[in-house]
C-alpha cells in the first residue's frame, strides 16, 4: 500500500519551547490514523502545520507522491486536505449555509450549496438544516456542519481534532459509522484524541506524541488501554483513591431552579433539581453548551435564582452574590481559568485575593493586607505544587495546568462547606488532572460536598459518588454511579437527540 | 412667529441635503463594524475629509476633485488608525478618540488658508422636465451628484453584505475572527480595508457639509455630526437600509428646528440647537433597551484586539 | 519580517518607558510637522518645552501658568482614569465641566452680593454635585437600558455647550454687563472667587484638589479593595463578577466620581482664571484630559506629571504662537500626534518583537 501523506522529520519550535521535534509518519488512503497524546504533546502544532496554519522550521512533507508544503489553509484544502476543528471555527451569526460556503474555495450558489447540503448529509446521515442559524445549534449538530464542509470538497485526508468531546456516546457511534464509511470509501483520516478505547475501536494505526516526539507507533487493537497510556503518558498512573463513601446530612438543596438564560444564544436552565450531602460527590456529565456555564454561575451567585430555589442547610441562599455565598462556604471554580477564574493580566497575588479576600481575611475595612494576600498566594503555590517562578507573575504566564492546580487549589484551601467546580482538568496533563482530582476527592472525604461538572465522562465515573447529566438546561435525576453503563449515561445526556432516525432512513 | 413659511416640500429636498453628511459617515461606519472594529474616529475623519475637500475644491475650483481629496485625506488619516489597532493591537476606543482630537486639530492648521472663502458651487443634477412634476419633482430630482451617490451607496452596501462573497467573508471576520483565521482569511488584511472604505466614506461626508451644505470652512464644523453617525449605525441596528431611515429621520429633525429658529418660535435658539444630540440620545436609549435585537446585530467580534497567536 | 509575539507577563520597564519613547518621538514627529509650515523646528520646541519655564524673559509670567493649566487637566485626568481603568468610558468630561462651572457660579451669583464664609464652599458642592449629575445620565442610561455611555456622553458635551451659551446669554448674565453676554466677574466678588494662594505660583484652590485627588486615587487603587474592584473589572469583566463585584454599582460611582472631578475644575476655572461665565469658557480641557489620562499610564502619578507636561504644551503653544507665529491648532495636532505614538509603542509592554521568518498566518 503506498502512502497518501508522508511527514519526515517536522521540527517546530516556539520561544522557550519545541512543540514538534523531528516527527515522522505515515497515513495510507483510507487509513483511520490515531495521533495520540496528552495536552500539550504537540499535536496540534503538527495538525496545523499539514493544514497551512504553522510553518515548520524543518522537515518535508509528501501527498500523494509530491511534496507539500501548504502555505495556507486554502492551499491545504486545494490539495484534497479538510480538517474539522475542535473550537472556532463556526460563525453563531450567520446560517449553516453561510458558514459551509465559507469553508469552501468556489461555493456553489447559495441555492445549490444548500441541495448539496441536503444531498451529503443524508448519504452520510448526519441531517442538517441550511437554512437554520449556527448559534441556535447544539454542540452535536455544530460538528455536523464542520463534517459536512468538509465533505463537500471530497477531501482524500479529514483531519478530526478531538471530534468526540462534544458527543454524547451515542452519537459518538453514529460518528464512527460516518468515519467508517469515509474511510471504506477511500478517505484517509488523521484522528486526533487522548480517547484510548475510541481509538482502540476505531483506528488502523496510532502515532503516539510525548512533549513534541514521536515514543511509539503501533496498531491501536493489538494494545490495551493501559499499555496505550503508558506510552501517552511515560509511566504508569495511579489512578485517584477514595477510602470511604459515607455522607453526612444534606447540605445544599436545589429545587425547581428555571433561570432564562440573558443572551439570545445562552442555555436556559429549566427546573433543575438537587440535593447534596456533606462528603458527597455529585458528577454531572453532559455535552458542551447545555446548561454546565449556567449551573454554575446559579451555584456561584453569579447569576442569581429565583426566591427558595437555593438552600444551604435550609436557609434560603438564591438571592446572595458570590460574595455573601462565599462567607458561608460555598465556593465555585468555574471552567473558564483565564477571564473568569483568574485575571490574566493580574499576578497570582492579586488572583489569590480575588476570591480569598473575605474567607482569608485579606482586607481591613476596605484596605487590602498585600503581605497576607501574598502569603496566601504562596500557600497555595506551595500546597499545590504550582510551577511558577513566584506569586509575582501574572496569571497568563503559567501553563493551563500550573494555573488550573492554583485555581482549584485557592478555593481548596478556603476549607467549603459547598464546592462546585466545572471541567476541573480541561486541557490539562494527565499528572496534574491526577493531582486535582485527588485533591477533590480528599476535600469530600473531609465532609465537604462537591459537585464536580465535567464532559469528561472517565473523569465523572472515576471519582463520582452519584451522577447525573445536564441536557438543554434540564439535569437528569441523579443515581449512582457505580454500575451505570454507558449506554445508560448517553440517554441521560440526552441519546442520540434526533440523529437515530435519519440513520434508519438510510 | 411664522409657521407657514415652512414649505413641506422644501423641508424635505433640503432634509435630504442635511442628512447626506452623516448617511455617508454613517454607512461607512456600517461596513467597519460589520467587520468587528469599533473606530470612534469618525469625527475626525469627517472633519479632515472637509478641509481636504475644501482645499482641493477651492485650489482647482473642481468640486468633483474636491470630493475625491476629501476621500483620500479621511483614508489616509483613518489608515493610522488602521495600522495602529490592528498591526500594533492597540485599544479601539482610545486610538479612535485620539483619531478624533488628532482629526480636529490637523483640519484646523490644514484650514487656517480657507476661512471665509467660498467653495465652487457644486450643481444639482439637471433633470429636465422631472423637476417640473409635482411634489415628486422638487423632493427627487434636485439634487447634486453626491445625494444620488450616497442612495446607491446605501443599497450596493446592502447587496453586497447579503448577497456576496466579499460581504459574506467581511460578517464572518467581524464574527469570530479566530474562526475566520483558522479558515485560512486574512483577518487583518480585510479589517484595514475596511476601515479605509469607512474613512473614504466619512471623508466625503465631511466635504459634503464643507462645499455643499453650509458652504464654506470653519473650524470644528463637523460639531459632532461624526458622534451622531456612530449612534446611527446602532440605531440601525447594523442594517444598511435602516441607516438610510436613521438619517433622514436625523436630517428632518435638523431641518426642522432650523426652520423653526427661522420661523421665530418661542422656544430659546439654544435649546432648538441641542435638540438633535437630545433626541439622537433618546433613540439610542430606545433602541438598547430592546435586548434580544440589539445583542443579535451587533457583530459579535466588535471591538476586540485580534492577535493570530498560531 | 517584524513579527509580535506576546510576552508571558506585561514589562515593568516597557510600561515607565513607553511615555517617555511616546513624548520623544511626537517631538520628532512634532518637529517635522513644524518644519513643513516653515518653522525652525528646533526652535519651535524649545520655545514649547523650555522657554515657558526657563527663559528669562518669559519664565515670570508663564511659571505661575503652568500650574493654572494643568490642575484642570490632572483633576479631570485623575477622574477619567478610575472609568478608563474599568472600561467605562466617560469621554463627556468637558460637558460636565462646563456643568459645574454653570452649577458652581449660579450658587456664588444668587448670593451676591451678600458676604459670607460659605459662600464658596457651597459653590464647590455645586460645582461637584452639577458634574456628578451631569455623569449620572449616560451612567443611568447604561445601566437602565444598556446605553453605549460613549456616544452619550459625548453628545451631552454639545448639549452642555448649548446649555452654556443660554446661560451666558441669559439666565446668568450680568445685569450690569451692558446687554453684552457674560456673568458677573466673580473674581471681584471677593465671597465667591477662587484666588491665587500663594502670589506669583499659579496656586489656587483647583490645584490643591487636584494634588488631594492624585494622593487620594493613589491610596485607592493600590491599596483599596475597591481600587481592587476596579482594576479588575477592566482586566476581565467575567472574573469581576465573579469576585462578587457588582458592575451597576462600579458604573455609577466611576461615572459619579470622574463627573464629580470634572465637575470641580470647572468650579475652580470659573472663580478662578476665568472669571465668568462666557459663550467660549470652556477650552477642551476636557477632552485633552483624556490624553493626560493614557499618557500617564491611568497611574495617578502619571497623570500627575502627564498633566504638567500637557499644561506646558499649552503655554508653550501659546508662546510659540506669539514668538514664532505657529497656528494654535499645530499644538492640537501635537497633542492628537502624542497620543497617537503613545497607543502606538504601548504594543512594547504586552509584546515583543521578533525579527524572523514569517509566520504562514
Amino acid at each position: 500500500m503506498t502512502s497518501l501523506l508522508t511527514l519526515e522529520g517536522l521540527t517546530k519550535a516556539y520561544p522557550g519551547v519545541v512543540a514538534n521535534d523531528d516527527v515522522s509518519f505515515e497515513i495510507a488512503p483510507g487509513e483511520v490514523h490515531a495521533l495520540l497524546g496528552e495536552n500539550g504533546a504537540g499535536k496540534s502544532t503538527l495538525v496545523k502545520m499539514i493544514y497551512g496554519l504553522v510553518k515548520p522550521d524543518k522537515g518535508k512533507m509528501t501527498l500523494n507522491g509530491a511534496v507539500f508544503e501548504p502555505a495556507e489553509p486554502r492551499a491545504a484544502r486545494a490539495a484534497g486536505v479538510a480538517m474539522v476543528f475542535q473550537h472556532f471555527s463556526l460563525f453563531d451569526a450567520l446560517s449553516v449555509a453561510e458558514n459551509i460556503a465559507l469553508g469552501m474555495e468556489n461555493p456553489p450558489k447559495m441555492g445549490d450549496l444548500a441541495a448539496r447540503i441536503r444531498e451529503v448529509s443524508e448519504t452520510y446521515g448526519l441531517p442538517l438544516d441550511p437554512d437554520k442559524v449556527v448559534g441556535d445549534l447544539s454542540a452535536g449538530e455544530r460538528q455536523r456542519v464542520e463534517i459536512i464542509r468538509c465533505l463537500l470538497q471530497d477531501p482524500r485526508l479529514l483531519i478530526m481534532d478531538e471530534p468526540t468531546s462534544v458527543l454524547t456516546p451515542q452519537e459518538v457511534e453514529i460518528l464512527f459509522k460516518t468515519l467508517r464509511q469515509l474511510s471504506a470509501e477511500g478517505t484517509a483520516i488523521l484522528y486526533i484524541s487522548h480517547k484510548l478505547e475510541e481509538i482502540r475501536s476505531l483506528c488502523d494505526g496510532a502515532t503516539v506524541l510525548r512533549l513534541g516526539k514521536v515514543v511509539g507507533r503501533c496498531n491501536p487493537r493489538e494494545k490495551s488501554a493501559s499499555e496505550l497510556a503508558e506510552m501517552m503518558v511515560g509511566s504508569a498512573l495511579t489512578p485517584p483513591s477514595r477510602a470511604s463513601t459515607d455522607f453526612g446530612e444534606v447540605v445544599l438543596e436545589v429545587s425547581n431552579l428555571s433561570i432564562p438564560s440573558p443572551n439570545p444564544f445562552g442555555t436556559s436552565l429549566k427546573d433543575v433539581s438537587l440535593t447534596l450531602r456533606a462528603g458527597e460527590i455529585l458528577g454531572i456529565g453532559g455535552v458542551a453548551g447545555n446548561g454546565q456555564d449556567e449551573l454554575l454561575a446559579a451555584l456561584s451567585g453569579e447569576a442569581l435564582a429565583p426566591r427558595g430555589a437555593v438552600t444551604l442547610h435550609g436557609n434560603d441562599i438564591s438571592q446572595m452574590g458570590p460574595t455573601p455565598r462565599r462567607h458561608i462556604a460555598v465556593l465555585a471554580a468555574p471552567e473558564e481559568r483565564l477571564g473568569h477564574a483568574a485575571a490574566p493580566d493580574m499576578s497570582l497575588i492579586e488572583n489569590a485575593f480575588l476570591t480569598g479576600a473575605d474567607r482569608e481575611d485579606l482586607h481591613k475595612n476596605g484596605f487590602v493586607k498585600w503581605p497576607a494576600a501574598r502569603a496566601f498566594a504562596e500557600k497555595i503555590i506551595e500546597g499545590f505544587d504550582v510551577r511558577t517562578p513566584g506569586p509575582h507573575n501574572a496569571a497568563r504566564s503559567l501553563s493551563g495546568g500550573n494555573l488550573q492546580k492554583f485555581v482549584i487549589g485557592r478555593e481548596v484551601l478556603q476549607r467549603p462547606e459547598v464546592l462546585v467546580v466545572n471541567q476541573p482538568t480541561w486541557g490539562v496533563d494527565a499528572s496534574a488532572a491526577a493531582a486535582i482530582r485527588q485533591s477533590i476527592i480528599d476535600l469530600a472525604q473531609n465532609g465537604t460536598a462537591v459537585i464536580v461538572i465535567s464532559q469528561d465522562l472517565d473523569e465523572l465515573m472515576e471519582i463520582s459518588d452519584n451522577f447525573a447529566a445536564l441536557n438543554e438546561g434540564r439535569l437528569s435525576r441523579p443515581r449512582p454511579a457505580q454500575g451505570l453503563s454507558i449506554e445508560e449515561i448517553g440517554l441521560m445526556m440526552g441519546g442520540a437527540h434526533d440523529m437515530e432516525v435519519a440513520h434508519v432512513e438510510a | 412667529m411664522d409657521l407657514s413659511a415652512i414649505n413641506p416640500l422644501v423641508l424635505i429636498a433640503s432634509l435630504m441635503v442635511a442628512a447626506t453628511p452623516i448617511l455617508l459617515a454613517a454607512i461607512g461606519e456600517l461596513v467597519v463594524e460589520k467587520a468587528g472594529v469599533l473606530n470612534l474616529g469618525v469625527e475626525g475623519m469627517m472633519i479632515t475629509g472637509a478641509i481636504c475637500g475644501f482645499a482641493i475644491a477651492v485650489e482647482t475650483g473642481s468640486p468633483a476633485l474636491g470630493f475625491i481629496a476629501s476621500m483620500i485625506g479621511a483614508a489616509l488619516l483613518s489608515l493610522i488608525f488602521g495600522f495602529l489597532t490592528q498591526v500594533l493591537m492597540s485599544n479601539q476606543v482610545a486610538t479612535g478618540l485620539a483619531l478624533t482630537l488628532f482629526g480636529l486639530g490637523l483640519s484646523a492648521l490644514l484650514g487656517q488658508g480657507y476661512v471665509g472663502i467660498k467653495p465652487p458651487a457644486t450643481h444639482d443634477i439637471n433633470f429636465g422636465f422631472l423637476t417640473e412634476i409635482p411634489v415628486i419633482g422638487p423632493i427627487l430630482f434636485t439634487h447634486d451628484i453626491i445625494v444620488y451617490a450616497s442612495l446607491a451607496l446605501i443599497a450596493a452596501t446592502w447587496a453586497v453584505l447579503k448577497f456576496t462573497r466579499v460581504g459574506l467573508i467581511l460578517r464572518a471576520v467581524g464574527e469570530n475572527h479566530d474562526a475566520a483565521h483558522a479558515l485560512g482569511y486574512k483577518v487583518v488584511r480585510i479589517r484595514i480595508l475596511a476601515i479605509m472604505f469607512g474613512g473614504a466614506c466619512a471623508g466625503l461626508g465631511g466635504a459634503y457639509l464643507s462645499l455643499v451644505r453650509v458652504p464654506q470652512w470653519t473650524e470644528g464644523m463637523t460639531a459632532g455630526a461624526g458622534w451622531i453617525a456612530l449612534a446611527l449605525v446602532v440605531f440601525a441596528s447594523w442594517k444598511p437600509l435602516r441607516v438610510l431611515v436613521g438619517a433622514y429621520l436625523f436630517g428632518g429633525i435638523t431641518v426642522l428646528q432650523l426652520n423653526l429658529q427661522a420661523a421665530g418660535v418661542a422656544i430659546p435658539v439654544e435649546y432648538l440647537s441641542m435638540s438633535p444630540y437630545l433626541i439622537t440620545i433618546l433613540v439610542l436609549v430606545i433602541m438598547s433597551s430592546d435586548r434580544s435585537r440589539a445583542a443579535l446585530n451587533a457583530p459579535a467580534s466588535l471591538g476586540r484586539v485580534f492577535h493570530a497567536s498560531s | 519580517m517584524l513579527r509580535l509575539e506576546k510576552r508571558p507577563t506585561p514589562s515593568k520597564t516597557w510600561s515607565y518607558a513607553t511615555p517617555v519613547l511616546a513624548v520623544v518621538l511626537t517631538m520628532i514627529a512634532g518637529g517635522i510637522l513644524f518644519a513643513m509650515l516653515g518653522k525652525d523646528p528646533f526652535l519651535a520646541i524649545k520655545t514649547i518645552f523650555w522657554d515657558p519655564l526657563f527663559n528669562e524673559q518669559f519664565a515670570s509670567y508663564s511659571r505661575p501658568q503652568l500650574l493654572v493649566k494643568s490642575g484642570p487637566l490632572i483633576l479631570i485626568a485623575i477622574g477619567l482614569s478610575l472609568g478608563f481603568r474599568a472600561g467605562i468610558w466617560n469621554i463627556g468630561a468637558e460637558g460636565q465641566y462646563i456643568i459645574g462651572a454653570i452649577c458652581g457660579a449660579a450658587v456664588g451669583l444668587a448670593f451676591y452680593p451678600m458676604d459670607a464664609w460659605f459662600i464658596f464652599p457651597l459653590m464647590v458642592i455645586a460645582g461637584a454635585l452639577g458634574g456628578l449629575l451631569w455623569a449620572m445620565i449616560p451612567a443611568l442610561l447604561k445601566t437602565h437600558f444598556r446605553t453605549n455611555e460613549i456616544l452619550v456622553s459625548l453628545l451631552l458635551v454639545y448639549v452642555a455647550e448649548q446649555l452654556l451659551a443660554s446661560m451666558a446669554l441669559g439666565a446668568l448674565r450680568n445685569p450690569e454687563g451692558g446687554g453684552f453676554p457674560g456673568s458677573r466677574n466673580l473674581k471681584q466678588y471677593e465671597a465667591a472667587s477662587n484666588p491665587e494662594l500663594i502670589a506669583n505660583s499659579g496656586m489656587h484652590w483647583g490645584i490643591v484638589a487636584a494634588f488631594i485627588a492624585v494622593i487620594a486615587t493613589y491610596i485607592l487603587l493600590n491599596r483599596h479593595i475597591l481600587g481592587f474592584q476596579i482594576r479588575l473589572t477592566g482586566e476581565s469583566p467575567r472574573a469581576a463578577r465573579f469576585a462578587g463585584v457588582n458592575p451597576t454599582a462600579l458604573i455609577l460611582i466611576c461615572m459619579g466620581t470622574s463627573g464629580a472631578l470634572a465637575g470641580l475644575a470647572g468650579l475652580f476655572e470659573v472663580s478662578g482664571p476665568a472669571g465668568q461665565i462666557s459663550i467660549d469658557f470652556n477650552q477642551g480641557y476636557g477632552f485633552t484630559a483624556i490624553i493626560v489620562a493614557f499618557l500617564g499610564r491611568l497611574n495617578p502619578i502619571g497623570i500627575l506629571l502627564a498633566g504638567l507636561l500637557m499644561g506646558l504644551t499649552y503655554i508653550g503653544g501659546d508662546l510659540a504662537q506669539f514668538m514664532l507665529g505657529l497656528p494654535a491648532s499645530a499644538i492640537q495636532a501635537f497633542q492628537g500626534m502624542l497620543l497617537f505614538f503613545l497607543l502606538g509603542v504601548d504594543v512594547l509592554t504586552n509584546f515583543r518583537i521578533r525579527f524572523g521568518k514569517v509566520e504562514a498566518a
